[in-house]
């Protein structure tokens, strides 16, 4: 029953927004910002690589202290910093898969992959290089995923997200990525921009909804409220749950594609994960 | 088909008792005193599992709301034909598709007889 719900929820706004659908990825992209930048125009755009935190001064004020003090995500980078230098069985490491140079990797994703058509994630690269080597695929739902990730991310602060959408087949995947993010879902039929986009500001609860613009320059994140780790993939699951959507597989194609969308979105902007959040 | 079965059963003998329940309670016009049937709606529009209404809207004493939609106010003066007001908690996307809120009514959600009451709840508001 609850299937068939969401299919039609889907169907219903898909068929209501073609002229949405058919736009230029760049132009999308304009208008996104376009968006945001009215919507909160005290909010510089290189702030919105600190989500909440960039539209809401009271809240920012509670957290600076915290990311200038011992940020518990700390852990997370040491452990990942450990994984990242401990030799596989065959004595290969992941510089052997992605360089040496650890401060260049994170911006490389997520990009398309022409030769297996999908988008490769940081996630799923780590786990393709485990493969290549005969390891165990990670989990990627939390552990050594998410420390790797943390490592990689902080090694790589500073550089500018650049995905980029030069050939049909990232086309297509950006399409998907778009398609998930303004389609309405779930029993309670909210899509990603109706709280992130639309509501960006508002409050839900007692919470201040985080405007979509930005949002995967800091992942992984240390969350407050679950008091652990968590990915994009894990965080975009958390939303669909919440929304009483059946979830999406962690590093499926569909959360990769929302993720190769929302990146573009968030071009030209600083990567800053990890970072704690909320 | 047993789950729309189940549903009719659920919302036929939620009718019933809440039907019982109204006939018990006093008049309306005791503006401090809800009838049994609003005092099951605001049950059912407060509780986080069902209407959970405050998520997004202010209401009545409802303690930390959200504010993504309009406060619950005036609510006859605004919806002086209640079948309307009765659409909008069974499925907003009739009068606007793009609307955030979830259509109770139309994703089962709420059953007919909760619908029903928390209509009579907004009513006092």
């Amino acid at each position: 029953m609850k299937t068939v719900l969401i299919t039609l929820a889907v169907a219903g706004l898909w068929a209501s927004a073609p002229d949405r659908a058919s736009a230029a990825p760049a132009d999308d992209r304009a208008d996104f910002r376009a968006y945001f930048e009215n919507r909160f125009p005290n909010t510089p755009f290189n702030d919105y690589v600190n989500g909440v935190y960039a539209i809401d001064p009271a809240l920012r004020a509670e957290w600076e202290p915290i990311e200038d003090g011992i940020p518990p995500y700390e852990f997370a980078i040491d452990q990942g910093l450990t994984l990242w230098e401990t030799p596989f069985a065959n004595g290969k490491t992941y510089a052997d898969c992605f360089g040496a140079d650890a401060t260049r990797i994170r911006a490389r994703y997520p990009h398309y992959d022409a030769a297996a058509d999908t988008v490769q994630t940081l996630e799923s690269a780590i786990n393709q290089c485990r493969a290549a080597n005969g390891e165990k695929p990670l989990s990627y739902r939390s552990g050594d995923i998410v420390d790797l990730a943390a490592y990689l991310a902080f090694a790589g602060r500073g550089a500018k997200i650049n995905v980029r959408i030069d050939s049909p087949g990232a086309e297509k995947w950006y399409r998907l990525g778009k398609y998930h993010f303004y389609a309405k879902r779930g029993q309670l039929n909210l899509a990603c921009a109706d709280c992130h986009v639309k509501g960006a500001g508002m409050i839900l609860r007692s919470e201040k909804l985080s405007p979509a613009l930005g949002q995967p320059s800091h992942f992984p994140v240390y969350r407050f409220k679950s008091g652990n780790m968590v990915n994009l993939h894990r965080r975009y699951s958390g939303c669909n749950a919440q929304v009483r959507a059946k979830p999406y597989q962690l590093q499926g194609s569909e959360y990769r594609a929302l993720e190769f969308f929302h990146t573009y979105m968030a071009n030209d902007l600083e990567l800053n994960g990890p970072q704690t959040r909320r | 088909m047993q789950p729309l079965v189940k549903s009719l059963a659920a919302s036929a003998s939620a009718a019933v008792l809440i039907g019982a329940l109204g006939a018990a309670a006093p008049a309306l016009g005791a503006s401090h005193a809800l009838s049994g049937l609003a005092a099951a709606g605001k049950q059912h529009a407060t509780d986080r599992k069902q209407g959970n209404c405050l998520a997004c809207h202010s209401m009545g004493d409802g303690q930390s709301p959200g504010n993504i939609g309009p406060p619950l106010i005036a609510m006859q003066a605004r919806f002086p034909d209640k079948a309307k007001l009765r659409q909008q908690v069974y499925d907003a996307t009739i009068a606007n598709p793009d609307s955030q809120m979830p259509p109770f009514g139309r994703h089962g959600i709420l059953t007919d007889a909760q619908i029903d009451a928390i209509v009579e709840y907004l009513y006092t508001l």
